[in-house]
């Protein structure tokens, strides 16, 4: 069984004719060619696939594409402000080697910007608990937690376009 | 001003934070088909039947094979010969995760819906799903052509009796090393494209010439025309080193239905099919006088190999047993090891390979001893240690020449920042107040053997070669590219090396590209294990640079009409010492490197492009002290870690930034070890941790904060001085939580805890004391 579904994914409007078992993260990945956002598990535990579903952070491992008709969904592709500067987020894991393979950070970048949206100035406790459904293997998260605090300390960074 | 030593941002993230990497499951090429696994539900059985009728005649399915298809293929590369691993089991399950048959498809959705349709009646045999059952008399045996379910018993040369009969005192101890799974974020994951013109394998691999060169064995065709690509690789931690049948399925699938062929393993696969780590056992004795001081070791080894024992998890125990001593002077020291089959998951490196093993043994036996004597921990670890000036220091192992360290150095260090007096009675205190949580302060001095290694030591886990190989090459506008052997999955290698080559070449650090990963471009190479990209393939960045570089003094000393040994450069230009006013640029000098009519009489062009091929004398020894303060709560049993001190020796650093995230990463993996992860199987040889639902990968509210400091002996065996620190953390951190841990108990009596120290165990301890 197919249904059409219209997404508007980083400001673009989409629409295919989808399975309607099809996840939301094979629909970007796949469908869309957005390979940004990643698979990490099967049970809904790792957070890799993490993007912003009309702002709020949602696994997309865990959403149907059809199920979401006419929403807004931004990746890390669409993370960047809107003069290709990167945002103070993607900023801060740089500035504190907030990533190693890379893998988990496009999830961790979008989970960390809910976080920030939400409050925009976080203790430690409440990044750690925050993220606690995002897992990397390769940090111990000490520096995933400073990149946080970066943004937080820097919400109007900007590199003036430059990307 | 060097580059070496500076807190440099990575020239890897820009792609990586905007989405723009490059794993291998984001490729899609045109035809791309899904490859999907059945794996055995059973840990020991014989396969009856496999029906694969109605799977065939799904709509969008392109193959369905079984053993049968490859019946004429020998088994899985890595193995030992007879017990190895085939491609698809035949006739016999061995472990629950062991693929049956595979389904390619138009799609990963109709892969696995086919999957599904696939029948398998399995005949279940008694499965040994623990070490004990394994070798309890009368026990199932595995593999037929073993006739029991011992691979390998090693003997000790002499088991020391009468220096244990002599000691004043002796103590032992039982452990159990807990297996693990590495669990990369990114499980595995290959695509091969099998066309006329050879065969590419892009696959997430810490060692693509390793791969490509066995790949092309395996199949007998020219390694010319074979072709492995690791792009970005979502972490490996040694998980990504071995030979899994996937690799050579997807490429032959790929021959034969003439489309590529991708394999994207789920979680739940990754959980029982990528290779385990640990699951050791250890008996350990020590022998010791009054003083507190080491008379005499003893240990063996007996390790789970899995169902499947190959020539990385045979190494472990030779590891643990060669470091078995640690950091101290013990005047004699007796190893055994032993190699057993069990029906689970195939064992092998997981960062640290081995050495977080030795370093836990001896570091709970020195706890045991200051228990034992009533000396301070920290007293015991400073009667025992070796002593600076005795380095280079021959151990009880052939392969363990120590060559440097300052083991009470790095213990001193370490105590500027933890108030240990204060801590004492602070713990003291808490003791005599039932509302109070328990206080326990865990040391560890650890050392591990890394910088993998001498010639002979990587051949001797079947690698070509235990060099790496460096190739620096200037373009002729002057910036530089360099081409390594080692394969990057998350280290920085790519910054690091730059850092490297920027103050060898003088070029700029944003005009040098480092390249890896791909064996149509990298002219050899060995791969990223055993802490060795800094030590080994770095040293080789520096090697080949400083080649390059005399090439390009004497080039711009021929264009300068004078003498290159006057030469020096700064700002990317040439010039004589002392006349900076007439330079030539870094880019004149490389343009006119591929001019003949330009270059110095005997000088051809392509002077500037250096590979070499870096080897090192010795192994390194990366060394630190650890302290862990835990707090248990008397209710819950659960353990929290309040501080986590640690200071490393990783002899030179060339980017503080990446040795701190190296260390940090390290040190969770050590704490995941020590408090929540553990691959558990039921007696059937049923998996009970085979999603993260079940096995604990900590998250960012379950890891404490790090205070990090750090000493430096450098390496003697490269110029860079650096000794690997990948693996530091993993070594240093679970002796130092469970020393924590046993210490707030050891009030009610407790001389040890295996690992993992879950709340319910402590817990149970608290309730027995009651």
């Amino acid at each position: 069984m197919t249904i059409r579904t219209a997404i508007t994914v980083n400001g673009k409007d989409t629409s295919r004719e989808v399975e309607a078992r099809t996840l939301l993260v094979h629909y970007l990945r796949e469908e869309l060619g957005l390979t940004g956002t990643h698979v990490g598990c099967d049970t809904s535990n790792c957070g890799a696939c993490t993007v912003l579903l009309d702002g709020e952070a949602v696994k997309s491992c865990t959403v149907f594409a059809a199920q979401i008709h006419d929403c807004n969904i931004t990746t890390i592709e669409g993370a960047a402000q809107a003069d290709g500067s990167f945002s103070p987020i993607q900023e801060g894991f740089r500035q504190e080697h907030g990533l190693q393979c890379g893998y988990c950070t496009p999830g961790m970048i979008m989970a960390s910007t809910a976080l920030l949206t939400e409050n925009p100035n976080p203790t430690e406790e409440e990044i750690r608990h925050a993220l606690e459904g995002n897992l990397c293997r390769c940090t111990g998260y000490e520096m995933i937690v400073n990149a946080v605090r970066w943004a937080a300390e820097n919400p109007n960074f900007t590199s003036g376009g430059a990307k | 001003m060097s580059l070496v030593g500076a807190r440099v941002l990575r020239k890897e993230d820009p792609n990586l934070i905007t989405g723009n990497g490059q794993y291998v499951d984001d490729l899609q090429p045109v035809g791309c088909t899904s490859m999907v696994f059945v794996r055995s539900t059973e840990a020991h059985a014989k396969i009856r039947s496999i029906d694969t009728a109605e799977a065939l005649a799904l709509p969008g399915v392109l193959a369905v094979w079984t053993s049968a298809n490859i019946a004429q293929l020998a088994n899985c590369p890595g193995g030992l010969p007879g017990l190895d691993q085939p491609l698809l089991a035949k006739d016999v399950v061995r472990f629950v995760g062991e693929g049956v048959a595979v389904v390619v498809a138009t799609d990963r959705y109709i892969a696995a819906d086919a999957a599904e349709l696939i029948v398998v009646d399995y005949e279940p045999l008694p499965a040994v799903a623990s070490l004990s059952a394994a070798m309890a008399p009368g026990a199932v045996v595995l593999h037929e052509a073993l006739g029991g379910n011992t691979v390998h018993f090693q003997d000790f040369e002499n088991p020391l009796d009468e220096a244990f009969a002599a000691a004043p005192r002796t103590a032992s101890l039982h452990v159990v090393n807990n297996r693990c799974a590495p669990s990369p974020i990114e499980p595995n994951v290959c695509l091969a494209d099998w066309g006329r013109n050879g065969l590419t394998l892009w696959a997430a691999f810490q060692a693509p010439h390793h791969l490509r060169n066995t790949i092309a064995q395996y199949f007998g065709i020219p390694q010319d025309s074979t072709r492995v690509v690791a792009p970005d690789v979502g972490g490996g931690f040694g998980a990504k080193i071995n030979f899994v049948p996937e690799f050579f399925l997807t490429a032959l699938l790929s021959k034969e239905i003439g489309k590529p062929v991708k394999y994207t393993q789920t979680r739940s696969e990754c959980l029982v099919a990528m290779l385990h780590g640990r699951a050791q056992e250890h008996d350990a004795s020590v022998a010791f006088d009054n003083d507190g001081r080491i008379l005499a070791l003893k240990l063996t080894v007996t390790q789970d190999q899995g169902a499947y024992p190959n020539g990385t998890g045979m190494g472990l125990p030779v590891l643990t047993t060669a470091m078995a001593a640690g950091c101290y002077r013990i005047p004699a020291v007796a190893i055994s090891w032993r190699n057993v089959v069990t029906n689970t998951t195939p064992v092998a490196a997981y960062r640290g390979a081995g050495r977080p093993e030795a370093s836990f043994t001896i570091e709970r036996l020195i706890d045991l001893i200051a228990d034992e004597t009533g000396i301070d921990p920290v007293e015991v670890r400073r009667r025992n240690f070796i002593p600076v000036d005795a380095f280079p220091y021959a151990t009880h192992s052939p392969l363990a020449m120590y060559d440097s360290g300052n083991f009470a150095g790095a213990l001193d260090e370490l105590l500027k920042h933890v108030n240990y007096d204060d801590l004492k009675k602070e713990q003291e205190k808490r003791r005599q107040d039932p509302g109070a949580k328990l206080l326990g302060i865990g040391f560890a001095s650890w050392l591990e053997i890394a910088g993998f290694g001498p010639p002979g030591s990587l051949e001797a886990f079947g690698h070509l070669a235990s060099w790496e190989s460096a190739q620096v090459r200037i373009q002729p506008d002057g910036s530089a590219i360099i081409f390594t052997g080692a394969s990057p999955h998350g280290q920085g290698t790519v910054t690091t090396y730059a850092q490297i080559a920027a103050d060898e070449l003088g070029i700029d650090f944003d005009r040098i590209s480092v390249k890896h990963g791909d064996t149509a471009v990298v002219p050899q190479g060995i791969g990223t294990m055993g802490s060795r990209a800094v030590a080994v393939g770095g040293e080789g960045v520096k090697t080949a640079s400083g080649r390059v570089y005399e090439n390009a003094k004497r080039i711009a000393a021929h264009l300068l009409e004078a003498s290159a040994e006057d030469i020096i450069i700064e700002d990317e230009k040439f010039f004589v010492k002392g006349t900076p006013a007439r330079s030539v640029p870094w880019s004149e000098v490389a343009w006119k490197s591929f001019q003949p009519l330009e270059l110095p009489g005997g000088m051809e062009p392509g002077a500037l492009d250096s590979t070499v091929f870096q080897q090192v004398p010795n192994f390194s020894f990366p060394s630190g002290a650890y302290c862990c303060v835990v707090e248990i709560d008397r209710e819950t049993g659960g353990v929290n870690i309040v501080n986590m001190y640690l200071v490393d020796d990783c002899g030179t650093v060339i980017n503080p930034l990446l040795v701190e995230g190296q260390v940090h990463g390290g040190v969770a993996q050590g704490i995941a070890q020590a408090l929540y992860e553990h691959m558990l199987y039921d007696p059937s040889g049923v998996p009970r941790t085979s999603t993260f639902m079940d096995y604990l990968v900590p998250a960012a509210s379950d890891l404490p904060g790090y205070v990090t400091g750090r000493i430096n002996t450098p390496n003697p065996s490269n110029t860079l001085g650096a000794k690997g620190v990948g693996e530091s953390g993993s070594v240093g951190a679970p002796p130092a939580v469970v020393n924590a841990v046993v210490d707030a108990l050891s009030h009610l009596g407790v001389k040890h805890i295996d690992m993992p120290v879950t709340p319910i165990k402590v817990w149970n301890i608290l309730e027995g004391a009651k």
